[in-house]
């Protein structure tokens, strides 16, 4: 995050239409207009749900806050078609529990926090860091960081 | 005997390793391996049941006509299975069906593979942004190792298992994998090896974490009638008594390679047998048999870690009290119930058309009292369990 605060390089989602891009941050998901259900990443068509025969899903902000379900730390960059820092540097992964969601859901950690950093059960905030730069363009991620601000000002209703 | 009951003629194998080769070499030793075993012909084959893999092309996706082409054309019958690691598993429900079915007696069912080495990454080139396989990668650097790492982890921080534990899970199999000629990984390995071993996704380190391998495995399976015919007796023959081969019920609240998130759980209630029990209690309820009546166990031990979990999914004992079946030494050969005896992945890595198979193929030497080096004394039920990409898994129970 700290990368992007200097940075004149302007920024583009590495993926269209999973997550925002503004100060607060959230990932953006789908709900079945029938049922309710939710799902991620977000989709078109078909509602998930055996029990539904809804083919009508909208794309729905996402909870911001959640709790770590899981968490691990790469130590070896992995391979193609990530596209690692060099030198490479470790960083970590979080499965975060969305709890009005019902839904786990894997994203990386801001550069710096560690596994040593976590816990599960700890409550944890989206927020988005470069996933890398090329031609001068940072394509951005979602990231879960340890929450920080004040849920009800900062969470997405 | 049951009705429905498949009787194992044979079974072969090619030993795991890494050389490079075309895997239709290593199939074919084992084909001829599992031949010799069952003392039947190849032009006694009427049906070839081919596990795909996705790694050597497109041979490789069309694995029965291609093992049956260079076996030699016989005119028999072909499938090819994809299922990921279960593609072994769900050859041999193919092979099953046909032959309940009455369609023929006799089947070969499959399975080889070459690997490249290091981490596995998505199959083919380019940008390919409605692939889950491809995007986990991208955006996550979301290897296997770390998939493997969150559920390890989650033992940690729940449970209170530690590295030791894990490592413990390694000790032990690379004890019972040490005479197994067919393993690629023959040592002994202490609890200090695993832990001075390199973190690859923490907690899991590199021996915590199963290998890539070339190897293949067959079996020839045959409807009852004809093995009467052909031994005379089937006392003391080892017999599929059930093979399960279940996909997740929504909500699946686990999340597993290579997804990005669980299903949601907020409208559907998550079934009361999540999806890795449920593969293992399927079985159970198709053979008619419990965890209680078990020999021996063959998992997926795809992390050390990993190797646990399936004593829970299993029944072998509760949530959360793994580490203490594992450290009251029950299952180490000469314990109650013995899991991994072949070795497991710890001591073949995975070669993953095959290894559903080499499970298999493990029971039934234990059954006959032919695993030698690492025989359990009186094997009379054993059960297997299996993990892939995509909702796939598998577990087969063999009995005498």
């Amino acid at each position: 995050m700290s990368e992007t605060a200097t940075s004149n390089a302007s920024q583009v989602p590495a993926i269209e239409g999973w997550f925002t891009l503004d100060q607060n941050p959230h990932l953006i998901g789908s709900q079945c207009t029938a049922c309710g259900t939710y799902v991620f990443p977000p989709r078109e068509g078909a509602c998930p749900s055996p029990l539904c025969d809804s083919d009508e899903l909208t794309a729905t902000p996402f909870s911001r806050f959640g709790t770590v379900w899981s968490y691990a730390e790469n130590r070896y960059a992995p391979p193609l078609p990530y596209r690692a820092a060099e030198p490479f540097e470790p960083y970590a992964l979080v499965a975060v529990q969305l709890e009005k969601e019902g839904i786990i859901v894997l994203g990386q950690a801001p550069k710096g926090i560690l596994a040593k950093d976590l816990k599960v059960g700890m409550r944890m905030q989206l927020e988005t860091d470069v996933l890398y730069r090329e031609d001068g363009i940072d394509y951005m991620v979602y990231v879960w960081a340890p929450a920080v601000q004040d849920e009800v000002a900062g969470g997405a209703k | 005997m049951s009705d429905r009951d498949l009787v194992v003629l044979g079974v072969g194998m090619h030993p795991w390793g890494k050389w490079g080769r075309d895997f239709t070499e290593y199939g074919m030793v084992a084909a001829r391996a599992a031949l010799k075993d069952a003392g039947i012909e190849w032009k006694d084959v009427q049906y070839v049941a081919g596990a795909d893999t996705i790694r050597n092309g497109y041979p490789g996706f069309i694995a029965g006509a291609t093992f049956a082409q260079k076996m030699g054309w016989t005119g028999a019958r072909v499938s090819s299975s994809y299922a990921a690691c279960a593609s072994g598993a769900m050859s041999l429900q193919t092979a099953r069906a046909s032959i309940l079915a009455g369609f023929c007696d006799v089947a070969m069912v499959i399975g080889a593979d070459t690997t490249p080495k290091g981490f596995f990454a998505p199959v083919g080139g380019g940008d390919r942004k409605n692939d889950p396989d491809w995007l986990r990668f991208h955006l996550l650097g979301a290897t296997n190792p770390a998939y493997f790492a969150l559920f390890a982890r989650r033992r940690m921080d729940l449970y209170g298992a530690t590295s030791e534990d894990f490592a413990q899970v390694k000790v032990k199999n690379s004890l019972h994998g040490l005479n197994n000629p067919y393993a690629r990984f023959r040592k002994e390995n202490a609890v200090e090896d695993v832990l001075n071993s390199p973190v690859v996704s923490d907690p899991l380190r590199l021996l915590d974490i199963c290998a890539t391998s070339d190897g293949a495995a067959a079996m020839i399976v045959t409807s009852r009638a004809f093995a009467e015919k052909h031994l005379g007796s089937l006392k003391g023959v080892p017999r599929i008594k059930a093979v399960s081969t279940s996909t997740p019920t929504y909500p699946q609240t686990l999340l597993e390679m290579p997804d990005f998130a669980t299903d949601s759980s907020a409208v559907v209630a998550p079934p009361a047998r999540g999806f890795k029990d449920s593969i293992c209690w399927d079985a159970y309820e198709e053979a008619g048999v419990g965890p209680e009546d078990l020999s021996m166990a063959e998992v997926y031990d795809l992390s050390t870690a990993l190797e646990l979990d399936w004593y829970e999914h299993l029944g072998l004992c509760a949530p959360g009290e793994a580490e203490g079946l594992l450290r009251s030494g029950a299952t180490t050969i000469g314990g109650r119930i013995p899991v991994n005896p072949s070795g497991g992945l710890s001591c073949f890595g995975e070669a993953i058309p095959a290894q559903a198979i080499a499970q298999v193929c493990e029971l039934v030497w234990q059954l006959r009292g032919q695993a030698e080096g690492r025989q359990i004394e009186n094997a009379k039920l054993g059960i297997t369990a299996n993990q892939g990409l995509f909702g796939h898994g598998s577990s087969v129970i063999v009995g005498v």
